[in-house]
């Protein structure tokens, strides 16, 4: 009688624990499963239920979206600042992170300090800053060359991005190369290597992983990154975020719903083809730096 | 000699362009931070006027400061707490007990992470739409029609919708926090009190929190500087600080003020400002959480 009763209570709490689970995955994907369905949904399935299914593949969403609102211009150049930023960042943060962690040398305990303290400074606070300064270095290009060209600039901003990024991927690079034992730099050594062909052609290779993590966080970081990109590129350089900021502004003026939740698709769509491949790295990654924005 | 020279070389040219572009866009910005708080300067014009702590003494006057502090600490906490909750309740669920498909309800948790937060703002204009949104039409459904509310509309209420966007945007990521800080007890802790007669709440609370308690401690830092920041993007993205200053936070009002309003010196000021209360707070909250660390 005893044991049966235990059984209930077992079994109840089985249920409430799955009920639970069901619920937060409900709250999670249906929000974002409906701006899939909206975006192909023509503008009169607005009105009414918004539970309705869509009538039809109404691909002119897309279309207006890419055209009209230039998303198409604005992926691309999503593309290439973050192709860019990555680019710049691993060719700056790798060496810096190997020397801090394996070198033994005067101020190597300062400039770690100093990269513990950068995982403090907020993007948000500077990036007013960070505009009042190249716009005073662009008045004085501009007497020199008769040009500023330091805002709209996209090779400007991924330099950026990656000066942001730096604390956070050094402070992941390292911890990982001072787990690695010093028999690999004296092996090269003995075979004659260098200083740079033990670095370049040992040891990064070696940090692989560690370097896949620092690539899909920061990839994640800059693609969805939009408070320096609205602040630097008031152009037409625009980023996918600002364009989406933008196009969301215009499109609820119109009431103009459809081409809206197609960019918010565009936005959104890359990030999650990546996730759903890589998520385990991702999530088993993450309590290796567990640094939040 | 030349041996040390080459290593001397290869270490300046391995450190020094992380060192410059630190210094360019790091430290130079935020020490302008401080600097031009100590100024009145008004927008483009080259005039900048010395004023000490004036603009501080300003913003001790300014009602809509005052607003934005209520609202961003209002937020922080909120979060904070009922982020905790849930996020410590699945970790707990996913780690201890043998769930069915335990990896695709971690893989979904996680999602709204990797979204961009403009893309967030846009789910939640749906979600919260006073007339054809979701969570309207689901209390209509359900005959429930009391709890239909202008979610963005009213004021009362908008700035626990903003905390309800953090809130989901934020379970995942600290539920994958805490369960690797869970994954690492020892089952033989919990073989041991279920042996002697520990239900699973009583196990709960005398191995798993205390073991994970100074992870908790670490995510309040998180939870303090993220809920500013984030706070700040969901808001400028979702209702630009309106209606009539209701959503305003901590960072929303300073780039309102120092790049929307051109008042650089004054936006500066509030900068300075939320960031030593966000040192503080971080300070004063980990004092007060300390526990003797208990090891295993």
């Amino acid at each position: 009688m005893k044991k049966s009763k235990g059984m209930r209570t077992e079994t109840l709490y089985k249920i409430f624990i799955y009920v639970t689970l069901i619920a937060l995955v409900i709250t999670i994907l249906i929000p974002v499963a409906w701006v899939f369905l909206a975006s192909i949904k023509e503008n009169k399935e607005f009105y009414g239920s918004p539970w309705t299914l869509p009538d039809g593949f109404y691909f002119q969403n897309f279309v207006e979206a890419f055209v009209d609102a230039k998303m198409g211009d604005y992926l691309l150049n999503s593309v290439i600042v973050t192709g860019l930023s990555l680019l710049i960042l691993l060719v700056v943060a790798l060496p810096s992170a190997y020397v801090l962690s394996r070198f033994e040398f005067r101020g190597r305990s300062l400039l770690n300090s100093f990269v513990k303290a950068g995982l403090f400074i907020n993007v948000s606070y500077i990036a007013v800053p960070i505009f009042l300064m190249l716009l005073d270095w662009d008045s004085v290009l501009k007497v020199m060359f008769g040009d500023g060209m330091l805002l709209n600039n996209r090779f400007i901003l991924a330099t950026i991005y990656a000066s942001t990024a730096l604390p956070f991927t050094i402070f992941l690079l390292s911890s990982y190369f001072q787990t690695l034992p010093s028999d690999f730099e004296e092996a090269a050594s003995i075979d004659g290597a260098g200083y740079y062909k033990t670095m370049i052609s040992i040891m990064f290779p070696i940090a692989m992983p560690s370097i896949v993590i620092v690539i899909l966080f920061n990839f994640l970081l800059f693609w969805n990154e939009y408070i320096l990109a609205l602040t630097l590129m008031p152009g037409d350089n625009k980023t996918l975020p600002v364009g989406l900021l933008n196009l969301m502004a215009a499109e609820r003026a119109a009431v103009n719903y459809g081409p809206m939740y197609a960019g918010m698709v565009i936005v959104m769509l890359p990030t999650l083809i990546l996730y759903i491949l890589v998520q385990k790295r991702l999530t088993q990654g993450m309590t290796v730096g567990g640094v939040k924005g | 000699m030349s041996k040390k020279r080459s290593r001397n070389i290869f270490i300046a040219i391995c450190v020094s362009p992380a060192v410059i572009l630190f210094t360019l866009f790091m430290v130079l910005p935020t020490i302008e931070v401080f600097r031009m708080s100590l100024y009145n300067w008004g927008g483009f014009s080259k005039t900048k006027e010395f004023v000490g702590f004036n603009n501080f003494k300003l913003l001790w006057n300014d009602m809509n400061f005052i607003q934005s502090f209520q609202n961003s600490v209002l937020l922080i906490v909120l979060v904070a707490i009922i982020t905790i909750i849930f996020a410590v309740f699945f970790a707990a669920v996913l780690t201890k007990e043998k769930v069915v498909g335990g990896n695709f309800f971690r893989v979904i948790f996680y999602i709204p992470n990797i979204l961009s937060i403009v893309v967030i703002a846009g789910i939640f204009s749906a979600v919260y739409d006073a007339k054809s949104g979701l969570l309207n039409s689901v209390f209509g459904v359900l005959k429930l029609d009391t709890f239909k509310q202008m979610w963005l509309g009213n004021q009362d209420i908008i700035i626990y919708s903003i905390a309800g966007a953090l809130i989901w945007q934020a379970i995942g990521y600290y539920m994958v926090m805490y369960m690797s800080s869970m994954a690492s007890i020892p089952e033989s802790y919990y073989e041991a009190a279920s042996l002697e007669g520990a239900g699973k709440f009583k196990q709960f609370t005398s191995i798993t929190l205390p073991l994970i308690w100074n992870n908790i401690r670490t995510t309040l830092t998180f939870y303090i500087i993220s809920t500013i920041n984030l706070s700040f993007l969901l808001v400028k993205a979702m209702t630009g600080g309106g209606p009539d200053g209701s959503t305003e936070v901590f960072l929303s009002y300073m780039y309102s003020q120092a790049y929307g309003n051109s008042t650089y010196g004054y936006g500066m000021a509030i900068g300075v400002v939320v960031f030593t209360f966000s040192f503080a707070l971080a300070a004063i909250v980990s004092r007060i959480t300390k526990r003797d660390v208990l090891e295993y």
